[in-house]
C-alpha cells in the first residue's frame, strides 16, 4: 500500500490523568474542514490546570474597515491570563483582522481605520508607544519564519538594541535559554545554538518563533493559524506548548481547524461576516451552540 | 528476479511512452525543438571558441615578467614593457567604483522596496535608474568629462589652466563607472527584498523593533545573495568597459599621480585598464603591440571568468525556507 495513503500514525499525548495514552493525529489532509464523521469522535482536550483567568487584553466596540469594507464590526471581546481564546470563522470573517488589530499590526495597512477601543490591562493601546506595545502582545505566524541568523541570535533578537547599550551574549543567555526551555526546544537545539536557524525543520522552526516571542516576556501572544503549515506531528508539539503556556501568557489563537480548537481553547468566539456571533466556553460553543450560524458552522454545514 | 522484473517493466513503459511522445509530434515542433538544440549548441561552441582563442594567443605571449613590469614607451614590442599598470589600474578602478555604487545602489533598493513615499518620487527614482541603465557608456563618459572639468571639482583631478580643472582620473572614472554598476544592484537587490514575504517583516515588527533595524538586521541579510550577485555583475560590466576608461582616466599608460594629499594621490591621477590597453595596442588603436594586447585581453577575460564563477558560488544553495515557498 502507498504509504502516503495510509492514515497518518498515532501521536503520543500526556492524559489528565499522568499516564501517556493514544490518539489519533487530526488528519493533514482536512485542512481544517472536518468531515462529520472525524468530528463525531469529540476530540480530546489537552489536558491543564484549572485556573480563574485573570483579563488583559479587551475590545470594546472594536471595528476595523479596510477602505469602504467593513472587515470587523463592533466586536467586544476579552482574553486573559490562563485561558486559550480561539477565534474560528469562514474565510474573510475578520478574525485574522481582529488578531492582528491587538498588537496594532494593522496599522501597517495604510487603508486600514479603526473604532472603538482595545485595552491591555486597562489602558488604551493607542496610549502606548507601539514598540513597547508589540512587545507586550507577541505573535506568531502562519509560516513558520525564523531570521537568517542562528538560533541564539533568533531568540536574542527581540532583546538586543534596547537601549543604547549592547547586552553581551552572557547577559543573554538566562534569558535566551529560558525561553527555548519554554518552548519545549532547548533540548533539541542546546548543542547547536550556533548553526543557522533556517535549518532547523519546520516544527522546530516553528517553536524557535515561539522561543523568539517569549524571550521579550510578553503577556499576551498572537497565534494566527500556527500549524497550518505543519505536519500533524509538530502540530501536537506545539499545541502541547500552547496550553503549557497559558498559565503564563493570554493567548488567542486564530484557526481554521475546529479540532484544535476543541483541543487548546477555553473560550471560543465564533465570527462571520465582521460580526461576532457567538462567545462562550469551548464546550458550549461547540455542544450548544446559541446562533442558528455556529450550530451550522461547527457541524460542518458551510465555511 | 523479481526486483529484476519490477525494474525492467517500467523502463518499458517509459520507453514506450517516449517514442509515441516523438511520434505525436509535429513537424512545426520538431523545427522549433531542432532550433533550440542548435542555438544552445552554437552559443556554447561560439563562448568556447572565443576562450579557447584567447588562451592560445593570450597565453602564447603572456610571461609573468609583463603582469609585473611597467608599460614603456618603447615603439617596438620588445621594448614597450609591461602591463603592471592596467592592471591595477582596473582593480584599483572596480574597487572604488563599487565602493561607490554598493552603498548608494542597495540604499536606493531598500528606499524602493520599503518606503517608496511618496508614489511620484519612487516612480521618478525607478525611471531615473532606467535611464543611467540605457545610457551608452560612452555618454555617460562626456557627461562625466563636463561634469568634472568644473573648476570647483578640481580636488578630484587637479587644476589644468584658467581654473578649469583637468577633469581626468580615478575618481572621475570611478564615479561614473558606478553609475554602470549601479542599476545591476538596485535591480537585484530589490528582487531578493521583495521576495521576502511580508510576515517575516512583520514577525520582526511584531517583537517591537522599529522599521530600521528590520531592515539593517533581517531584510538585508536574508538579501545577502540578491546582494552579492548585483555588486558581482556590477563589478564585470566595470571591468569590461572601455569608453569611460578612454576619456575619464587620461591617456597615460602608467598610473600618474597628481596633487598633494597623500594616499589620494594615485584616485587624482591618471592611468589605464586592461580594456584601454588592449585597444590602445591592438591594431584598432596604435597597434604598436599586437602581442601584448592578446596577453593582455586573456588576462581580462580571465577576470571576468573568475567573477562570473564568484556570482555562482554566491547564487548557489538554497536560500531561506520562506523564500522558496
Amino acid at each position: 500500500m502507498d504509504p502516503r495513503l495510509s492514515p497518518p500514525p498515532p501521536v503520543r499525548r500526556i492524559a489528565a490523568g499522568g499516564a501517556p495514552t493514544v490518539a489519533q493525529a487530526p488528519p493533514a489532509a482536512t485542512n481544517g474542514h472536518v468531515p462529520n464523521a472525524a468530528r463525531a469522535k469529540n476530540p480530546k482536550r489537552l489536558p491543564r490546570t484549572e485556573t480563574t483567568p485573570v483579563e488583559r487584553m479587551r475590545t470594546e466596540e472594536l471595528s476595523i474597515a479596510y477602505g469602504e469594507k467593513l472587515a470587523v464590526n463592533q466586536v467586544s471581546i476579552s482574553v486573559g491570563q490562563g485561558e486559550v481564546l480561539a477565534l474560528i470563522g469562514p474565510s474573510g470573517c475578520g478574525k485574522t483582522t481582529l488578531l492582528r488589530s491587538l498588537n496594532r499590526l494593522v496599522d501597517l495597512t495604510p487603508t486600514a481605520a479603526r473604532g472603538g477601543r482595545i485595552l491591555l490591562d486597562g489602558e488604551d493601546v493607542d496610549s502606548f508607544d507601539v514598540t513597547q506595545l508589540r512587545r507586550r502582545v507577541g505573535m506568531l505566524f502562519q509560516q513558520p519564519n525564523p531570521f537568517p541568523m542562528s538560533i541564539f541570535d533568533n531568540v536574542a533578537y527581540g532583546l538586543r538594541e534596547r537601549g543604547s547599550k549592547k547586552p553581551s551574549r552572557r547577559e543573554l543567555e538566562p534569558a535566551v535559554f529560558e525561553a527555548l526551555h519554554r518552548a519545549g526546544l532547548f533540548e533539541e537545539v542546546r548543542d547547536n545554538l550556533d548553526h543557522p536557524a533556517l535549518a532547523l525543520s519546520g516544527g522546530q522552526q516553528q517553536r524557535l518563533c515561539i522561543a523568539r516571542s517569549l524571550a521579550v516576556r510578553p503577556e499576551v501572544l498572537l497565534l494566527d493559524e500556527p500549524c497550518s503549515a505543519l505536519d500533524p506531528l509538530s502540530t501536537a508539539t506545539i499545541e502541547e506548548t500552547i496550553v503549557a503556556l497559558r498559565d503564563e501568557v493570554a493567548i488567542v489563537i486564530v484557526t481554521h481547524n475546529l479540532q484544535q480548537a476543541q483541543r487548546v481553547a477555553d473560550r471560543v468566539a465564533f465570527m462571520y461576516l465582521g460580526d461576532l456571533i457567538e462567545y462562550g466556553e469551548v464546550d458550549q460553543v461547540f455542544t450548544s451552540p446559541v446562533a442558528e450560524r455556529t450550530r451550522e458552522y461547527v457541524s460542518g454545514g458551510f465555511g | 528476479m523479481s526486483a529484476h522484473a519490477q525494474s525492467r517493466a517500467p523502463a518499458a513503459l517509459i520507453e514506450r511512452l517516449r517514442t509515441a511522445h516523438r511520434e505525436s509530434w509535429s513537424l512545426g515542433d520538431l523545427v522549433g525543438v531542432a532550433a533550440a538544440w542548435a542555438a544552445g549548441l552554437a552559443l556554447c561552441a561560439i563562448a568556447a571558441a572565443i576562450v579557447i582563442y584567447m588562451m592560445v594567443q593570450g597565453l602564447q605571449y603572456l610571461s609573468i615578467s609583463e603582469m609585473f613590469s611597467h608599460p614603456l614607451p618603447g615603439l617596438d614590442q620588445s621594448q614597450s614593457g609591461g602591463f603592471l599598470d592596467p592592471i591595477l589600474g582596473t582593480v584599483v578602478l572596480t574597487i572604488l567604483s563599487t565602493l561607490l555604487a554598493a552603498p548608494i545602489g542597495i540604499g536606493i533598493a531598500v528606499w524602493l522596496t520599503e518606503y517608496g513615499k511618496p508614489s511620484g518620487l519612487a516612480r521618478a527614482v525607478e525611471s531615473g535608474v532606467e535611464v543611467v541603465a540605457g545610457t551608452p557608456s560612452i555618454v555617460l563618459a562626456i557627461f562625466g568629462l563636463l561634469v568634472f572639468q568644473e573648476g570647483f571639482l578640481s580636488f578630484l583631478s587637479y587644476e589644468a589652466t584658467d581654473g578649469v580643472a583637468f577633469g581626468r582620473s580615478f575618481f572621475a572614472a570611478a564615479a561614473m563607472m558606478s553609475l554602470i554598476a549601479l542599476p545591476l544592484i538596485v535591480g537585484a537587490t530589490r528582487e531578493a527584498m521583495n521576495g521576502i514575504p511580508r510576515h517575516v517583516r512583520e514577525a520582526s515588527y511584531a517583537l517591537g523593533k522599529d522599521r530600521a533595524s528590520t531592515i539593517r538586521r533581517v531584510l538585508l541579510p536574508a538579501s545577502r545573495r540578491g546582494i552579492g550577485t548585483g555588486v558581482a555583475l556590477g563589478m564585470g560590466r566595470i571591468v569590461g568597459d572601455t569608453a569611460i576608461v578612454f576619456i575619464l582616466l587620461g591617456a597615460s599608460l602608467r598610473l600618474e599621480s597628481q596633487g598633494d594629499i597623500p594616499g589620494l594621490q594615485v584616485l587624482q591621477g591618471t592611468g589605464s585598464t586592461l580594456t584601454t590597453y588592449v585597444y590602445n595596442n591592438s591594431p584598432a588603436g596604435e597597434g604598436g603591440s599586437p602581442d601584448k594586447a592578446y596577453a593582455a585581453a586573456f588576462v581580462l577575460l580571465a577576470i571576468v571568468i573568475v567573477l562570473n564563477f564568484g556570482i555562482d558560488l554566491i547564487t548557489r544553495g538554497k536560500g531561506p525556507s520562506w523564500t522558496r515557498a
